[in-house]
């Protein structure tokens, strides 16, 4: 299997065991990732929200460098997956707009020829890899590990756009994910809400309210950890928990994991290797519970 | 075909917390949600309390969540909400629980009628009736379209951790009248909208566009109103100047520069913010995962200015 791999800014910035753990868990699955060094921004719906045909050329210009690879595109960030499925769906659905995309493309000689497909880790896995296959490199398994899955927003909606109405069942991949891990999902209210990362700076108190909500409402269900392919979701909930607790009036102490991070430990590799040690809040229990 | 409602009972006279209750029953292949509940009311439980009346998708009285998310029960199928014989139905989201399934939409009016929602014509009586350009209305439609029935409100992540946000319904309202070519006063408008409680506040999950049953998008018309009060010169807001940051550091290097953003978003002489950044910047050292302060551009960052110098020329002379 081999991917066009587009590891997004946030895992070439405020979360480096991002990219540490994606590169080190496809090496031990053999998935080939060819790297999309010279791709831009996604622009995280904030180009978007600017200037729609800005962000949609951005985006095309990465389709087309996937083109090139002669590979699907493979992010390990919901939001690059959101912003990235939006975009192709426009370009593909209307020719004339693509045309006027690609003029802005020429320049460089690209061309974006409606071909790409985006695909997140989580789905890669599940539909292009197999749980069983994964099921099968399984080395260290996951019992009695209580994880909550954290889904981030623009991998769920609008369903229609990605993929949700055809696949429903993308809806539960993590939790099918961490069952194949060994670990038990934990199922409570939080898992498809928003964290609060796009109103961090706009208003704290909200976006603080709602990480110091979920990690609670995770952990009164019996939680050990929260699991989440988005590291949007992980920067607020990881590195905001503190003043979350503080809002909160009480102790909160929920690991955050990225989602290579966890398959990474059930495929028998070190918490160093997966840089466990880099988060805000620490994942320390969780090593010891799984003898990591 | 039988099926069982799982239904949400609460009845502030006798209950203490809510409870779930089944209630089994015969249903055409055809019927909706609705139509079981109604049967359901006349047949087995005259005191189940639940909001109805044009049962065509047109009245908006009776949204709420069907195996968890909000529909309108009129407009959903039971053969499509309970594929295995089992549906669960709740009361909305976010507004307090009158009795069993009937919300009182008081908080929901009073957002709305907060935005001010009609026309402000201007002061001079016209000679003659105003004839609003077509693509202007196609505008408006899209919003006119709101039936008011509160599914958007039901799944607002901001109103769940903030009530006084004035939500989606009411945004994509106030929209309608901005983007109304009749309308004289969209500063006043825009000005307090962009206050707490406004535009600034939505958190861009997406769940209101996703419960719309008329396709109104309410979010995409809080983004819209944004770029409107920025065009109207209301741009004292972090969540202007965050967007100025985060464009420009992706047109400067190809990708975002995330201690950069975080500065500028608060402005540089804002200095009890930036000193308010400093514990989070202190513990993210501490792990190790401080962003480079030397952001290096990407490789083929020149072919993403060019993109952005073109495109933005372009936005401006449209």
């Amino acid at each position: 299997m081999r991917y066009a791999w587009y590891p997004g800014c946030v895992s070439q910035g405020g979360c480096p065991e991002l990219y540490a753990s994606m590169v080190k868990v496809c090496s031990a699955l053999g998935i080939e990732l060819e790297e999309l060094k010279g791709a831009a921004c996604t622009g995280a719906g904030v180009l978007t929200e600017r200037n729609p045909e800005l962000a949609d050329t951005l985006n095309a210009r990465t389709f087309a460098l996937a083109e090139q690879v002669g590979a699907p595109v493979l992010t390990n960030c919901s939001t690059c997956q959101g912003v990235m499925s939006q975009a192709n769906a426009k370009l593909k659905a209307d020719p004339k707009y693509l045309a006027r995309v690609n003029q802005h493309l020429a320049p460089e000689g690209l061309e974006y020829k409606g071909t790409t497909e985006v695909r997140h880790l989580l789905w890669a896995l599940v539909e292009d890899y197999g749980l069983d296959n994964f099921k099968a490199k399984v080395q260290r398994p996951l019992t009695g590990l209580k994880a909550a899955p954290f889904y981030g927003c623009y991998i769920l909606r609008p369903t229609k756009v990605l993929g949700l109405d055809e696949k429903p069942a993308r809806s539960r991949y993590l939790e099918m994910l961490i069952a194949a891990c060994g670990a038990d999902p934990v199922d409570y209210d939080g898992k498809f809400k928003c964290c609060g990362f796009p109103i961090l700076t706009l208003n704290e108190k909200n976006s603080v309210n709602m990480v110091g909500t979920h990690t609670l409402d995770a952990k009164a269900h019996g939680a050990h950890c929260l699991v989440t392919p988005c590291p949007l979701c992980h920067l607020n909930l990881d590195g905001f928990q503190p003043k979350a607790a503080g809002l909160k009036g009480q102790q909160i102490n929920m690991p955050i994991l990225h989602l290579p991070q966890l398959l990474g430990l059930a495929l028998g590799l070190s918490a160093k290797e997966l840089r466990l040690n880099h988060h805000i809040m620490s994942t320390k229990a969780v090593m010891e519970m799984v003898n990591a | 075909m039988q099926v069982t409602y799982r239904i949400k009972r609460f009845d502030p006279e006798v209950d203490k917390t809510p409870r779930f209750q089944d209630f089994t029953l015969q249903v055409g292949e055809n019927d909706s949600v609705l139509d079981g509940m109604i049967k359901i009311r006349e047949e087995q439980d005259g005191s189940l309390a639940l909001r109805c009346s044009c049962r065509a998708a047109i009245c908006g009285s009776c949204a709420m969540r069907v195996n968890g998310e909000p529909r309108l029960m009129c407009k959903t199928r039971i053969r499509d909400a309970a594929p295995e014989g089992l549906v669960k139905v709740e009361p909305m989201g976010n507004l307090p629980v009158v009795k069993d399934l009937v919300v009182d939409m008081g908080p929901f009016w009073q957002k709305v009628r907060a935005v001010k929602p009609w026309l402000e014509p201007p002061a001079a009586k016209p000679e003659r009736e105003y004839l609003a350009p077509n693509e202007a209305m196609r505008e408006v439609v899209g919003v006119v379209a709101c039936i008011m029935c509160g599914a958007c409100v039901s799944d607002c992540t901001v109103w769940e951790v903030d009530p006084n946000f004035l939500g989606p319904a009411a945004l994509a309202k106030a929209y309608r009248f901005v983007a109304d070519p009749r309308n004289t006063d969209n500063d006043e408008r825009l000005k307090s909208l962009t206050e707490y409680t406004g535009i600034w506040d939505c958190t861009h999950c997406f769940y209101c566009v996703q419960a719309c049953p008329k396709d109104v998008a309410p979010m995409e018309r809080i983004l819209a109103l944004r770029r409107e009060a920025i065009k109207h010169g209301y741009t004292d807001h972090n969540g202007v100047r965050h967007s100025d940051s985060f464009a420009q550091s992706v047109k400067d290097s190809g990708s975002l520069n995330e201690g950069r953003l975080a500065v500028e978003t608060q402005g540089y002489l804002n200095l009890p913010a930036l000193i308010g950044l400093a514990p989070v910047g202190l513990r993210a050292l501490k792990a190790g995962k401080m962003p480079s302060p030397l952001h290096h551009k990407r490789p083929g960052a020149s072919q993403v200015k060019r993109i952005f110098n073109e495109l933005e020329k372009e936005e401006k002379t449209t």
